[in-house]
């Protein structure tokens, strides 16, 4: 069954004259995994805000289409409705964090707080969903006194303590190494297997690539590609996208042309791809 | 003014109340040299830097910017030598235009009018601002106000430029500008220091590898010696290149860093293989 379903999306932001994303058809089956990414400005965060509710309840603007999530529309839910079914860690994360709150943990447990979740349940699922991301150490530290990359971490760990549906992540990894990222990943990754939808933005393929099973690529505010990762990669290689292609795709695509990568052979995606491609 | 190079001596630097975040760090960055600082989140890399400007003052040791001490100058005497890019712009940006904010640096610095100008609009080019210069640094996009950053910074015309992870959240044309800022800013002379996670925009772009893990020096050489040790990436908890790692499994004998290169090493591995076959 299809979790977001989005039609004939046009969006312009208030003050702007020209729309944020135009024509946009989306759909996300349940349990998904679908990564967004596409060149600085194409749309992709406005689409984060779309499909986690924030827009039009929120940032307002002129909305046109329809877009339902988990069959209810978004411009007539309540914010109630929304807040259980999906959670979203913003780019920066400095500005999720409520500020109305001393610690981390205080942080993580602000939402279940407002829904009136009885304390011991809050308590346990705070410190498991805590020590899931790997930060039960800053349980008791100030959330503004975090490195960016941790304050990443604090607001994945309050967005998935709530159990949504659909988890939408603006590049929750930009702040983090590669083997944090990968561990975040890994988390979420856990979780889609348990039937977490989940919607991430990222410029960084090389990783995203691996996890992911669909690709969708915005250009100016429309969707230009969107499949299989090799197959969008394989389409968008050689003309100027800003997409960032993984390392090794680009390197299956210059020994295609230099013929040392057979035309038929789909291009590599991961590492382990181009060896077994490579080897002889 | 003679160009200044960064002297690190015996530098050790403990957070109030934290925990030690440097430890008995000594190293000499030349004049015009292109240093990478690599490391895992929380291996002193930032703090690291902030030692370049007098940001922050080691607890142990001392640092020098060409003959100035940091302990005994100000941070005005340092700002006009070494120009820092925060990793986060919102930590820098203040002023009410685009123009205003990377006005502001060179202004400061006393450049007369007309240089100011000549300063700004050619930092607002380079970083591609040109049509944004009027607009308020917050109406604009993160990744656009990242580079309102940086160009109010490169305006300051400093002979060292610090940039704390400026390739997070950028896109391929993102990398492509930044990597000609880089060369135009080396092509000048300027010596520019780099904080990233990017291992191999860092290999293909600068020439110096700074491998830091846990505030101590882990590995200070040429990006292909870091290549050709064998532990020194899982040691610092670093990932190779995707590329490099490639080279890896199937076996070549040098590491390799860059597409071509990797081409050139296995047309080699190619050949070798046919030669084995033949006998």
């Amino acid at each position: 069954m299809a979790i977001i379903e989005i039609e004939n999306l046009t969006y312009t932001y208030p003050v702007e004259n020209f729309p944020a994303l135009h024509g946009v058809n989306l759909r996300v089956e349940e349990g998904e995994w679908v990564v967004v990414s596409g060149e600085n400005e194409a749309g992709k965060s406005t689409l984060c805000c779309i499909i986690a509710g924030l827009i039009p309840s929120v940032y307002r603007g002129k909305l046109e289409g329809t877009v339902r999530l988990c069959s209810l529309d978004v411009c007539q839910a309540s914010r109630k409705d929304l807040i259980h079914r999906v959670g979203m860690v913003m780019q920066n994360p400095f500005h999720q964090i409520s500020g109305g709150r001393f610690t981390v943990a205080e942080e993580v447990a602000f939402g279940l707080e407002n829904l009136g979740v009885p304390r011991p349940e809050m308590h346990w699922r705070v410190n498991d969903m805590l020590a899931q991301v790997g930060i039960a150490h800053l349980a008791r530290c100030s959330p503004f006194s975090l490195s960016g990359g941790q304050q990443q971490l604090v607001a994945l760990a309050a967005a998935l303590v709530m159990h949504p549906e659909v988890l939408v992540l603006d590049e929750p990894t930009s702040q983090l190494d590669p083997q944090a990222s990968q561990k975040v990943l890994a988390v979420v990754q856990d979780l889609q297997k348990q039937g977490l939808t989940v919607v991430l933005v990222e410029h960084r393929l090389e990783w995203a690539a691996e996890f992911a099973s669909r690709l969708v690529i915005l250009e100016k505010g429309t969707i230009c590609a969107d499949g299989l990762p090799a197959q969008v990669f394989a389409g968008l290689a050689g003309r100027a996208s800003g997409v960032h292609f993984p390392a090794v795709t680009l390197l299956g695509f210059q020994a295609r042309r230099e013929g040392l990568w057979p035309a038929g052979r789909p291009l590599p995606v991961t590492i382990e791809q181009a060896v077994r491609g490579f080897r002889r | 003014m003679s160009v200044p190079s960064i002297w690190v001596n015996g530098v050790s630097y403990r957070y109030p109340g934290g925990a030690r975040a440097l430890k008995d760090i000594t190293l000499t960055i030349e004049p015009g040299s292109r240093v990478a600082i690599l490391g895992h989140n929380g291996a002193g890399k930032t703090t690291l830097v902030r030692h370049f400007n007098g940001l922050l003052t080691p607890t142990q040791g001392e640092v020098w910017v060409g003959d100035f001490n940091t302990r005994r100058s100000a941070v005005e005497e340092l700002s006009g030598r070494v120009g820092y890019v925060f990793q986060n712009p919102d930590d820098q940006l203040f002023a009410k235009t685009i123009q205003e904010e990377v006005a502001f640096g060179p202004r400061n610095l006393g450049y007369d009018s007309s240089q100011v100008k000549v300063l700004v609009q050619s930092a607002l080019e380079l970083c591609g601002l040109g049509a944004l210069a009027d607009r308020h640094p917050y109406d604009i996009p993160w990744t656009k106000r990242r580079w309102a950053a940086i160009a109010s910074v490169v305006a300051m015309d400093t002979p060292v430029l610090v940039l704390d992870e400026p390739t997070a959240g950028q896109d391929a044309r993102g990398l492509e500008r930044l990597r000609h800022l880089i060369l135009q800013q080396s092509a000048q002379g300027k010596t520019i220091i780099a904080i990233s996670h990017h291992l191999t925009f860092c290999a293909e772009n600068f020439i110096r590898a700074l491998v830091l893990r846990a505030g101590e020096v882990l590995f200070d050489g040429d990006f292909l010696t870091a290549f050709c040790q064998d532990n020194l990436f899982n040691e610092a908890d670093l990932q190779l290149p995707q590329v490099t790692q490639v080279g890896l499994k199937l076996g070549f004998k040098q590491p390799v860093l860059t597409i071509p290169e990797f081409l050139a090493a296995y047309r080699q591995y190619l050949s070798d293989r046919t030669v084995i076959s033949e006998e």
